[in-house]
């Protein structure tokens, strides 16, 4: 048996890769791609739309689009991470305005009280989706597809009995607008500090804590995952009511902004927090994709949506345009990922045999 | 050596009417490389997925330095010190040298209120494991796991499971899809690790790689064990013919050879 040549090249290559910027660690993030897309569609935008499109309240309408779609890109993001879907945000976010409209505005109870029901909600649909998807081993695009439709059956439902119609007003005092529907500076959503809030807790979560390594490896592999002790099962459920609040928190801010709630508000959200996710670099069968990523994608988005008003074009190109993007980000995000996977330093310290 | 570290006394496996494996008895010592060989079919897979925790045995006994033991999950056999290292490494190819090398055991250290994951610490101790294993090419922690090659990802999943103090080390066709020079660096590993007393469950069904490494052979066929010897024993061509179903092997050479005496020393044509 010959022995190893084991010539140990001093301690310094096992710190070496320069801390910081190197090629590979800057290849090897998932956002990468995801922020080329963003600055594509930004010059894009701002030489086709002009002035008003870069000045403060071009800038407020496509980030208060984001803010909205952001807080339930992230959570949704973390389930695709996670290898799920969620497509129940879509009645979730009307069934919580109706609740918070319905509670406080319908029948008078204090802001406060609302607002828990309408969170309660969220909680409570992400958690039937989390345990249908962890018992019956469906998988969760059928099981959030279901849950999709028996919400909004019953958001109608139930409005039409408990309120008489599809739409109720909810007039709200002052404190409650200030943290939840006011404009700041008469045109940035306030919502917008919450998106912040959001990607501060979500970002913490996905890279500096334990969990974030546990979903990375529930997309990864679920059957090893399980067999290296992480609690798949109330992972998945926790990451599905994570979801669900964040969607109940979109539903029942908007109540507060707009002074009212429908029940068919929020249908696109469904694809447009997936195309968001999938934009910012997020695999779509699990196991890979970052936070910043997902906020990219998200304004890459919401430029799109927005930016085309600023332009000479028609409005209806817009969806064209997203289409197109996201096959295109696609394309680029599994390219990179190929390269990360790829990507090897030149043999610095002469490597083995 | 009184006590084997593993000892399994007739196991049987039956799915419904179909048996599997016949009164399997093996034995494993500390610091041994117990090579199970075995044509595809042999029920190896299914032995594996007994020791593993994954399928619980129909009847028979398995121990562990003398105590009777009984996995419900692949969690209690490895809780048990038994590690099993699939084909491809059965890691997760998207994630970093570091986070996919302490999954369900992260590291982590205080920030302030708040309990965080110690990359820095993971990525060190990673390279560090493979290092000592004879992977030098790695330096950086954060590559993705699916850059490795197939030997180096052997290498990571038997560091893993040596790291976390595994005893038993099962090995499931760690060579099977490697070159040469890959799969002769993880039989070095191989012997590393029998090196630092754990005992390894090499599967195989490659002859040269068993007798590189093995101190113990049993043959499975058909879900029973055909032989069971130690090294020296017996030659090459004796074990390959064993593998085979030996008089299989002896009746396809008699065959060539009548038809080459009938046909003037040619070899029969073949399709």
């Amino acid at each position: 048996m010959k022995t190893m040549t084991l010539d140990q090249p001093a301690e310094t290559t096992a710190t070496a890769p320069v801390a910081g910027i190197s090629i590979g660690s800057l290849v090897r993030r998932p956002e990468t791609g995801s922020f080329i897309g963003l600055v594509a569609v930004f010059v894009f935008f701002s030489f086709f739309g002009g002035a008003d499109f870069t000045s403060a309240s071009g800038a407020a309408s496509w980030l208060n689009v984001a803010a909205e779609l952001g807080i339930v890109a992230l959570p949704v993001g973390l389930l695709m991470i996670a290898g799920h879907l969620d497509l129940s945000v879509g009645t979730v976010i009307p069934a919580s305005s109706m609740t918070v409209a319905i509670v406080s505005g319908f029948y008078g109870a204090p802001m406060p009280v609302g607002i828990l029901a309408a969170l309660g909600v969220g909680l409570a649909v992400g958690f039937i989706n989390g345990i249908l998807v962890v018992r019956t081993d469906l998988p969760s695009f059928v099981v959030t597809l279901a849950t999709l439709f028996a919400v909004a059956g019953l958001t109608l439902g139930l409005s039409i009995i408990l309120a008489g119609s599809t739409s109720v007003a909810l007039p709200s005092d002052p404190t409650t607008k200030l943290l939840l529907g006011q404009f700041v500076g008469g045109k940035f959503e306030v919502t917008l500090f919450w998106w912040i809030a959001v990607v501060v807790v979500v970002g913490f979560m996905l890279s500096c804590s334990r969990y974030g390594n546990w979903i990375l490896a529930l997309g990864g592999d679920k059957v090893s995952a399980r067999n290296a002790g992480i609690p798949t099962d109330h992972l998945t459920i926790a990451l599905y009511m994570g979801s669900g609040l964040c969607s109940a928190f979109v539903g029942m801010s908007q109540a507060i902004l707009y002074n009212s709630a429908q029940v068919s508000a929020g249908q696109s959200f469904i694809f447009n927090s997936i195309i968001a996710v999938v934009i910012g670099g997020v695999l779509l069968t699990g196991g890979y994709g970052s936070v910043v990523g997902i906020v990219l994608g998200t304004l890459t988005f919401s430029i799109v949506n927005q930016g085309i008003y600023y332009t000479g074009f028609d409005a209806n190109w817009a969806s064209l345009i997203i289409g197109v993007l996201l096959l295109a980000a696609v394309l680029m995000n599994n390219t990179f990922r190929n390269m990360a996977m790829s990507f090897a330093p030149r043999s610095k310290a002469g490597g083995r045999s | 050596m009184t006590t084997p570290l593993l000892k399994l006394t007739d196991i049987n496996k039956s799915f419904g009417p179909i048996d599997v494996l016949h009164d399997i008895s093996l034995e494993v010592n500390r610091g041994e490389v117990l090579c199970l060989l075995g044509d595809n079919g042999a029920g190896k897979s299914t032995l594996i997925k007994i020791l593993s925790g994954v399928y619980k045995t129909t009847s028979g006994r398995m121990e562990m330095d003398g105590k009777a033991v009984a996995f419900n999950s692949p969690r209690e056999a490895s809780d048990h010190g038994i590690a099993t290292v699939h084909q491809f490494g059965g890691t997760f190819p998207l994630m970093s040298i570091g986070r996919s090398f302490f999954v369900g055991a992260e590291p982590t250290r205080r920030w302030g209120p708040l309990t965080i994951y110690d990359r820095k610490r993971a990525n060190e101790i990673a390279v560090r494991e493979m290092r000592e294993l004879g992977i030098t090419r790695i330096t950086d922690g954060d590559r993705l796991v699916g850059g490795l090659s197939g030997g180096e990802r052997q290498a990571l999943a038997i560091a893993r499971a040596v790291h976390f103090g595994a005893s038993v080390l099962i090995l499931d066709e760690p060579t099977a899809a490697l070159g040469v020079k890959e799969a002769a660096h993880v039989l070095r590993i191989v012997l590393q690790a029998r090196q630092k007393g754990v005992a390894v469950i090499f599967i195989t069904h490659n002859v040269v790689h068993a007798l590189t490494v093995g101190d113990h052979f049993a043959v499975l066929i058909r879900g029973a064990k055909a032989a069971d010897f130690r090294k020296g024993e017996l030659s090459r061509e004796e074990i390959t013919d064993l593998m085979a179903g030996g008089e299989h092997m002896a009746e396809l050479e008699a065959e060539i050879q009548s038809y080459m005496v009938a046909h003037q020393g040619h070899p029969p044509h073949v399709g």
